[in-house]
């Protein structure tokens, strides 16, 4: 008798846990999980100074890899985010320095405008080679990687391209450094980048068709979605998405070089990845992105602040933090 | 086409050399640097094309070709393509000395002097090349290492690093060697992949990390672009400077202005191409012996003498 009730209940407690998707949720455990390790390491890391730092630092990566959600969602890959960063944000601090315009304000308002059509049309190029010329996404994006990074370097001669112009420094400056509310504003530019990205994906047709096309595509096909057309405008969100991380970036160090975004391509891919992401596609999980991507701050973060790690571990050392990140994930799910 | 009218260029030169009056000897010297992929190489290119086009003003009989070369492979073809035009010099900067040494070797054995700078192979003799022009890592760390010793004699420290290859070693061994004896006390070093926006992250977590900082040593001027930023931001004002090294237009700058987070800077200059250009030069025009090693110092770079080395056209 006691035991069949006891059943019962656990039956019905299984049928709760099983209403809360456990794979969007293991990236938030793996989460605390570093909290708790990064207190544990150095009592400032829990400061609420140190992790608005590191919150607004996951900033670029994070909305890169949100425009990286719906491209991987949809089944491809997009490897040329990093040199593309580098490329958009040296055409918008060119165009700023050309002086076309004379009113600071204006001139900002006109270089924001032009760093979203640039990223965009990045974004179509990236598309556009892999639907229409039907060249593999990886091969195609390793293309424009080069094509974006080798336009940077000429566009800087190698050298550092620089923001001159000191009225423009001062009213863009905010934008990085700035705070509404006390929040800093990468972190409220995350926010509604996700609330907006989590929109499309889960509750418009066209963030069904993504996950459908990234499912299977032949499927897909034969049910009268648009295929190319979806993965191509999945391009095009992530080049936008490239934009608004490069709006945010420029007036942090207010310059670029050969050397910017170097290797962000794959800490996107690694944070969507460790945010519940299948790489082969067909789910997409944007929340569990950023939390990926706050994930993989954290841990420098981490090293950085402790004393007993020798600054040459610090890559093994991460690479291991990330393995047992989904590792704890993968058991959270099982368990389900 | 361009090569072989060219190289039938050098042949009629040699012919005329003979002949020639001293005043306008024929000499063709070829240059090979590595293309300008970062801050530092591009000064390379920069310096190694303004000096080309000062010497050959100066000499009428004098050419110059400069050629940029991504990588070890292709810098090896561009000698090969130097050597077929007929040079009476090489002046190499490799990209990597090592592979490129029997490229180098084939070139000295035709009789043409030749001048490596910055990166030595390892084997470094008469066998390879005439003269070695030289950085100086271990200086570059020890005169920033004695500059802090002396105006700050108590300070603490925080360094960032480059990336772990035995130049960032050797500059680590000379700050340690510059600091001895001293009070001078180093928080911690970690790498900052002479990366403007890696150096802002490993700021941002020093100065969480450590309530008080005296001094942040990043023997890199991309680096110290991050290293401010991140003070500024934090708003601390325990810092009392950064010193960081190389030589760029924007970190020279700062010191010329006087600017109170920049006082110094450590020379590791890329104009040191030039100074290989003018040693070959001086070779054949001069006639004055400079087979050899020469050394450049890590000047310490302070208001005073910041003017010599300001280059506003250069683009680092």
């Amino acid at each position: 008798m006691d035991t069949s009730v006891n059943e019962e209940t656990r039956d019905v407690r299984r049928r709760n846990w099983r209403d809360i998707d456990l794979r969007a949720v293991a990236p938030f455990a793996a989460l605390i999980l570093l909290l708790i390790l990064g207190a544990l390491v150095n009592p400032n890391f829990i400061g609420l100074n140190n992790l608005a730092n590191v919150a607004t630092r996951s900033a670029f990566i994070a909305i890169i890899a949100i425009g990286a959600t719906f491209v991987i969602s949809s089944g491809d890959l997009d490897l040329s985010v990093g040199a593309m960063v580098a490329f958009v944000a040296s055409l918008m601090i060119l165009f700023m320095n050309s002086g076309v315009i004379a009113d600071p304000a204006l001139m900002l308002t006109a270089a924001v405008l032009f760093a979203v059509v640039a990223g965009s049309l990045c974004g179509l190029a990236n598309g556009l080679i892999t639907t229409v010329g039907r060249i593999e996404p990886f091969i195609a994006t390793l293309g424009t990687m080069g094509i974006y990074r080798g336009l940077t370097t000429w566009l800087s001669q190698g050298g550092a391209i620089t923001l001159k112009d000191p009225a423009l420094q001062e009213i863009y400056r905010p934008a990085y450094f700035g705070s509404i509310l006390g929040v800093p504003v990468p972190i409220v530019v995350i926010l509604a980048v996700t609330c907006i990205a989590a929109f499309i994906l889960y509750r418009t047709r066209y963030g069904r068709h993504v996950v459908a096309v990234g499912s299977n595509a032949d499927v897909a096909r034969y049910s009268g979605i648009p295929v190319n057309r979806v993965r191509t405008i999945a391009f095009v969100i992530q080049g936008l998405c490239v934009a608004i991380a490069v709006l945010l970036y420029v007036p942090r160090l207010g310059s670029t070089s050969a050397t910017t975004g170097i290797l962000w391509e794959l800490q996107a891919i690694t944070a969507v990845v460790v945010g519940g992401t299948a790489l082969k596609g067909g789910a997409g999980r944007v929340w569990g992105t950023i939390c990926g991507a706050f994930i993989l701050e954290l841990v420098g973060n981490i090293m950085l602040l402790s004393n007993f790690i020798s600054e040459y571990l610090i890559g093994a050392i991460q690479g291991t933090i990330i393995i047992v990140a989904m590792l704890v994930q993968r058991s959270l799910v099982r368990k389900s | 086409m361009r090569k072989g009218l060219l190289g039938a260029a050098a042949v009629a030169m040699m012919a005329l050399t003979g002949v020639a009056h001293a005043e306008d000897k024929k000499v063709t010297i070829g240059v090979s640097i590595p293309a300008a992929d970062h801050g530092w190489t591009s000064g390379v290119v920069f310096h190694a094309e303004r000096v080309a086009k000062l010497l050959m003003s100066q000499h009428p009989g004098l050419n110059v070709i400069v050629k940029t070369s991504p990588d070890p492979a292709s810098q090896a073809n561009a000698v090969q393509d130097l050597e077929t035009q007929g040079i009476d010099a090489l002046v190499i900067l490799p990209s990597d000395p090592d592979p490129l040494v029997n490229a180098i070797k084939e070139v000295k054995s035709k009789g043409t002097f030749v001048a490596i700078v910055d990166r030595a192979p390892s084997v470094n003799d008469n066998t390879v090349r005439d003269l070695y022009v030289a950085g100086n890592n271990p200086a570059l760390g020890q005169t920033a290492g004695e500059y802090i010793k002396a105006t700050t004699p108590d300070a603490e420290v925080v360094i960032i690093r480059g990336l772990p290859i035995p130049i960032d070693q050797q500059r680590q061994d000379g700050f340690d060697k510059g600091i001895e004896g001293s009070n001078v006390k180093v928080l911690d070093r970690q790498f900052g992949n002479w990366n403007r926006d890696d150096a802002f992250k490993v700021m941002q977590d020093y100065l969480t990390k450590y309530p008080k900082i005296d001094v942040v040593w990043c023997q890199d001027d991309d680096m110290a672009v991050g290293v401010l930023q991140a003070i500024d931001q934090a708003k601390r004002t325990d810092i009392q400077y950064v010193v960081a090294g190389a030589g760029s237009k924007d970190m020279i700058k700062k010191v010329m202005d006087g600017d109170k987070m920049i006082p110094v800077d450590v020379l590791y200059p890329p104009a040191m191409v030039g100074t290989a250009l003018e040693m070959t030069v001086a070779n054949f025009y001069g006639q004055v012996p400079v087979r050899g090693v020469y050394t450049i110092d890590a000047t310490l770079v302070t208001k005073g003498n910041a003017k010599d080395f300001y280059f506003p056209d250069s683009p680092f």
